[in-house]
């Protein structure tokens, strides 16, 4: 019952979009010029689109929009004086975000209200305590590396997220905690974080504000202090969690070469091959944002995992429709899909 | 207070930068280039928490001769030397500041980069190891990736660049595709969990 509700929500929320975007791109309109598709790129668009000839059906209607949208952006522009208050270039991006935001929020809703969701199991994530365990028990510190991005970059902002939850459990083992900075602004982000980690497992006490150490801005230089730390210090367990770019390796390899036990997670994807082979376990993509909910097996936060879960089937199902639309020679819906 | 203001002001920030990226009015686009603006200054006073941190942990570290201690003494010496020299020399070309950074910075920058391929290679040789039918499969696909990226592949078997092209646009990228997009997904619900304030972590203490 729920769930048809949600659906019926869902349902209606994307009629509410598609409505507003077909006003908004009518309103534009310049006029009987292009209505009567005499002239400009809306008429090149219709004569050379398959799908125009086929008057029945949403990929008809999808082309309308498509059609109207594109001979609004190109011919209402602000120097004309219409002033616009939302690019219909935007709008396939706007609806798929909504539709995204929406599924998030329901489930963050039924979590809030008691339903229990299925999380599968993560090694990566599992391996944390294990890696900070092993260090404990060599009497050597954890190394966390939180990428070499700045705090615009979402992976630095969740990886001190993650950062909190580490400190939680290396300051319950009492094991010192290394984290390298790269970017001057992540310094007090990281201080505050891993000092409230500290204070939530009960030791403040432990807390050595030196261990969060700023080295450099520059990539290259901050890599060879960041090696330098795990030559000389030894960490038993280096986790590097973050923004990644072609220190991966060098940072990777050189862990490998002290004999830590290495768990890596980055939404970079050019650098996952890296991480895969050097170390131990590696957060794939997602994964690294799945961390906080896993970790915590907080309802509202493993809500949004299956927010994103449903959101991977409709574009699985998108996929699908526009594969066989394509085959069949209707373009429409694939036009509709690519970013301007 | 402490959380709720900064919750408050991401919520309102976080939201109004997504807007901006769909409205295109002039009113909201000035708004948010301005936004940006503060960052770039609030980031340029970052740097005085930096200097900061470099000069305490290592500064404590000579003073108390702790374990490396020496290794300090030339970081602090080239900190003072630099920001000196780009303070009262200047920061322009033919500065006593960008000579130290062409001829001094960069070389070194290049070497670290330069082990790449040491490691690279180290990397390869382990995951190439055939042990499992997985592993097979990976290092028979880089064979032939690898061979079809120089002239002798095409030598030893015409075919060999076409397949190799095959590997690389078919397969890799479908996979490559799926992680970017359930990465990109996770990125979108994160940014939605901090701009409802479900992630606070990084807000540190109370």
């Amino acid at each position: 019952m729920r769930s048809t509700k949600s659906i019926l929500v869902l349902a209606g929320f994307l009629l509410l979009l598609a409505c507003g975007h077909v006003l908004t791109a009518r309103a534009e309109d310049p006029g009987p010029a292009s209505a009567a598709g005499a002239s400009g790129p809306a008429a090149a668009s219709v004569s050379a689109s398959p799908s125009a000839s086929d008057s029945s059906g949403s990929a008809a209607v999808l082309s309308g929009v498509l059609v109207s949208a594109d001979s609004a952006g190109a011919e209402a522009t602000p120097a004309e004086g219409a002033v616009r208050w939302f690019d219909p270039k935007r709008a396939n991006i706007a609806i798929v975000v909504a539709v995204f935001f929406m599924l998030v929020l329901v489930f963050i809703r039924q979590a809030g209200k008691g339903a229990s969701f299925f999380i599968r199991k993560i090694a990566g994530l599992d391996a944390i305590e294990e890696a900070i365990g092993r260090a404990t028990e060599m009497g050597k510190p954890v190394l966390y590396v939180p990428g070499i991005d700045d705090v615009n970059n979402i992976q630095t902002i969740y990886s001190m997220v993650i950062l909190g939850n580490v400190a939680k459990l290396v300051a319950r083992y009492e094991t010192p905690l290394i984290v390298p900075v790269c970017r001057a602004f992540v310094v007090p982000l990281a201080e505050e974080t891993v000092k409230q980690g500290y204070l939530d497992a009960g030791h403040p006490e432990a807390y050595n504000p030196n261990n969060i150490r700023y080295l450099s801005d520059e990539q290259f230089a901050f890599t060879a202090g960041v090696d330098g730390i795990m030559l000389r210090e030894r960490p038993a367990a280096n986790l590097y969690l973050g923004s990644f770019f072609a220190e991966s390796l060098v940072l990777a390899e050189t862990g490998f070469s002290t004999g830590a036990i290495q768990i890596a997670g980055t939404a970079n994807i050019h650098q996952l091959p890296f991480f895969v082979v050097a170390c131990d376990y590696t957060l794939i993509g997602e994964e690294f944002f799945a961390a906080t909910a896993y970790l915590s097996k907080e309802a509202k936060l493993v809500g949004t995992l299956k927010g994103s879960d449903w959101m991977k089937i409709l574009l699985i199902a998108a996929l699908v429709i526009g594969a066989v639309l394509e085959t069949f020679g209707v373009t429409a819906f694939t036009r509709w899909l690519i970013v301007q | 207070m402490k959380k709720e203001l900064p919750l408050l002001i991401t919520a309102i920030f976080g939201s109004f930068m997504v807007i901006d990226y769909f409205v295109p009015h002039p009113a909201v686009s000035a708004v948010g280039e301005t936004l940006q603006q503060w960052a770039i200054i609030v980031i340029s006073f970052s740097y005085v928490l930096g200097v900061a941190n470099i000069a305490r942990i290592n500064g404590e570290k000579i003073s108390k001769r702790s374990r490396d201690w020496p290794f300090a003494l030339p970081l602090l010496a080239g900190l003072a030397f630099m920001l000196g020299v780009g303070i009262f020399g200047g920061i322009g070309q033919g500065t006593l500041f960008n000579d130290f950074y062409i001829y001094a910075y960069t070389p070194m920058s290049g070497t670290m980069f330069s082990l790449l391929a040491f490691f690279i290679a180290s990397a390869a040789f382990r995951s190439f190891r055939v042990r499992t039918v997985e592993a097979a499969l990976l290092a028979a696909a880089a064979i032939i990736v690898m061979l079809g990226r120089v002239p002798v592949g095409a030598e030893i078997w015409d075919k060999i660049p076409a397949i190799s092209d095959w590997i690389n646009n078919v397969p890799q990228m479908a996979a490559k595709r799926a992680i970017l997009i359930g990465a990109a997904l996770g990125a979108i619900s994160t940014g939605l969990k901090v701009i409802l304030g479900l992630e606070r972590n990084y807000l540190g203490g109370e």
